[in-house]
């Protein structure tokens, strides 16, 4: 049997329609991707948290894909008064200013408290351990300067195309930043 | 809980002792004595841009070898090699983000966001797997997606699916397509990719929900040959469409067709379609001219159908845009308060939506406003979807062959091996006129 389609009119004007009709898709892709690529200033996105914005509602910790999430706490140590009461630290009223567990308001231990000189002490955060749940961040920015605040973590976050925990962030606080500024840290006092 | 109550009660009491302070820096930082010098936060840099653009480059690399995969070694063994790469590649090392599925969401938010400018290679990951679908086919569901090549990997024993059920149920790309667009389009959202079943897999990590939804479709994937790619992929549905007026298809047979039949049972897919029957009946055509006369008076008739419900489903689909939802709560709160805990999300957004109520409820409105002509193009879109599978349905097929559908065609490549001239052109078998080897 012959596998050849026949001459006849039906099958050429099948083709006739096919190659039409894949021109104008050419061409329409064209155009589409053309009308994008002349737009392109930055080369691409990633998401980042507007830390003036964030509300430290404590998503962070929970909605990120990761089992251990991408966002961590970040300290802006220009801004940090270095308290010996430091309410990221502590807890309200705590029993004594020392670094034990009941005392701490962080729930994996991840704020180092060093002494530097009477009366200061230097906060620092163990990636590590901090989760992202932002209770440092919301004492810190509640009584004090605000030198704690959360950002996402670039060697951690796998740059979802949506971002889980912005979708169910109450401050609509994260937004996509141009990758070669991938941080929104704080610099100045707020 | 008496601590968080504690907590909750200090917070009153100090929050008005912070707000007799000044409000900028409460604490200044001190000047230090002993030479103490300030850390500085570290940055870990974002993945480098010039893997991105490998990334392109594998896709494209991938794409390549898929084509001369199907079309000139005619090789299954080639490309369940390949899948596996792209699986691991795509899937388990970029962890399926950026993937061409999603991608015509971030071309269409992109199109009415002016905000955000399309990135090089999600152009490249949107486009070219279409434009090699405009040529070859669906070479990119045949060896370069990875939630492919997962779903390949459990088939055991397929199941043929009815033909009518096959049909109807190869709509639903279309509006789960048409969903995706407009909520990308209008800011919500990237639908498709949230409803990904298989990127939480990728991710080893992942929600209750679509993760049980990525078994039961690994599950059914044991009988049901890739069910995503055929009854929900968004972007399978845009292949479909670019393969149907594919330049070059796959064809069972490297030379001609012996019209023997084996290769009828060889498509997991439901793709494999048989001969038009040959001579027709005078009177049949004249019913099947009418019906499709019909059907093309139908089509408008549908599409403005599919518009008036659509603008039906213009409120409710609002709500799913985290402004619009924010406006509504707020507007719920003031006739009828609900006491959400401290803290919680529900209550600090209630808080923020307090401070500016004009603004968030003047962007629900134009969100709504948008939604409405969103809703009403998805609609239209519906209407035209499905009377164009009608339309389709009842066009005569110019088959004489044997021969996978073009559109629902996976171009895996394992029709091949049932055709008796396939093995022939292997030297699997001798040819019909040769002697038998003794």
């Amino acid at each position: 049997m012959d596998a050849k389609p026949p001459v006849n009119g039906s099958v050429t004007r099948r083709q006739f329609l096919r190659n039409g009709a894949r021109l104008m898709t050419m061409t329409g892709l064209g155009v589409a991707a053309g009308a994008l690529a002349t737009r392109s200033t930055g080369a691409a996105w990633v998401w980042q948290i507007d830390p003036a914005k964030c509300l430290r509602c404590g998503n962070c910790a929970t909605q990120c894909v990761l089992e251990q999430s991408a966002v961590k706490c970040v300290h802006a140590y220009a801004v940090c008064g270095y308290c010996q009461l430091c309410t990221g630290f502590f807890w309200p009223e705590p029993n004594e200013l020392t670094t034990a567990a009941e005392n701490q308001l962080c729930p994996t231990a991840a704020i180092k408290r060093t002494y530097v000189e009477d009366p200061y002490y230097q906060y620092s955060i163990d990636e590590q351990l901090c989760i992202g749940c932002a209770k440092c961040v919301e004492g810190c920015n509640r009584f004090g300067n605000g030198s704690l605040f959360l950002q996402i973590r670039h060697d951690r976050c796998l740059n979802c195309n949506e971002c889980a925990i912005a979708r169910t962030c109450p401050g609509e606080a994260f937004r996509r930043v141009p990758v070669e500024h991938p941080y929104l840290l704080k610099t100045t006092s707020r | 809980m008496l601590r968080r109550l504690k907590f909750v009660g200090a917070l009153g009491v100090m929050l008005l002792l912070a707000l007799m302070v000044c409000a900028e820096q409460r604490f200044p930082p001190p000047d230090f004595e002993n030479g103490y010098r300030l850390p500085s936060a570290s940055t870990p840099a974002a993945r480098q841009l010039w893997l991105q653009y490998a990334d392109a480059g594998v896709l494209l690399a991938a794409l390549g070898i898929s084509v001369w995969l199907i079309y000139k070694k005619r090789s299954r063994r080639g490309l369940f090699w390949l899948s596996l790469f792209s699986l691991a590649y795509f899937g388990f090392y970029r962890k399926g983000c950026i993937c061409p599925i999603g991608s015509p969401q971030n071309i269409v938010y992109g199109l009415f966001n002016p905000d955000y400018v399309v990135p090089a290679t999600v152009l490249v990951f949107c486009f070219a797997p279409l434009v090699v679908a405009l040529f070859a086919g669906r070479a990119f569901c045949a060896g370069v997606c990875p939630q492919g090549a997962l779903q390949d990997l459990v088939l055991i024993k397929p199941v043929a699916v009815p033909l009518w059920l096959e049909q109807a149920l190869s709509v639903i790309p279309y509006l789960f397509l048409g969903a995706g667009l407009i909520y990308a389009g209008t800011g919500t959202g990237f639908v498709i990719c949230r409803y990904d079943p298989f990127v939480p897999f990728f991710r080893l990590s992942g929600g209750v929900f679509i993760l049980t939804a990525g078994a039961a479709f690994l599950m059914a994937g044991m009988f049901v040959g890739r069910p995503y790619c055929r009854f929900l992929c968004p972007y399978g549905g845009l292949l479909r469409l670019a393969s149907l007026v594919s330049k070059w298809r796959v064809r069972v047979t490297p030379d001609f067709c012996t019209q023997c039949r084996l290769c009828e049972q060889s498509c997991p897919f439901g793709a494999m379609r048989e001969p038009a029957p040959s001579g027709t009946n005078p009177k049949w055509l004249w019913a099947e001219r009418k019906r499709l006369g019909w059907l093309l008076a139908l089509l408008p008739v549908l599409v403005a159908a599919g518009m008036w419900a659509g603008s039906k489903l213009s409120p409710a689909a609002a709500q799913l845009h985290p402004a619009v939802a924010l406006a509504e709560r707020y507007t719920r709160q003031q006739s009828h308060p609900v006491q959400y805990g401290l803290m919680t999300p529900e209550s600090l957004s209630l808080q923020r939506a307090a401070e500016d109520p004009k603004a968030v409820l003047t962007a629900a409105a134009d969100l709504r406003h948008r939604f409405d002509l969103a809703c009403w193009l998805f609609g239209g879109w519906i209407g035209l979807v499905i009377g164009l599978k009608l339309v389709a349905l009842s066009v005569r097929p110019g088959r004489t062959d044997f021969e996978p559908d073009r559109g629902a065609c996976l171009a895996c490549a394992r029709c091949f091996a049932a055709c008796p001239n396939e093995r022939v052109r292997l030297g699997l078998m001798p040819a019909a006129g040769d002697p038998a080897p003794s």
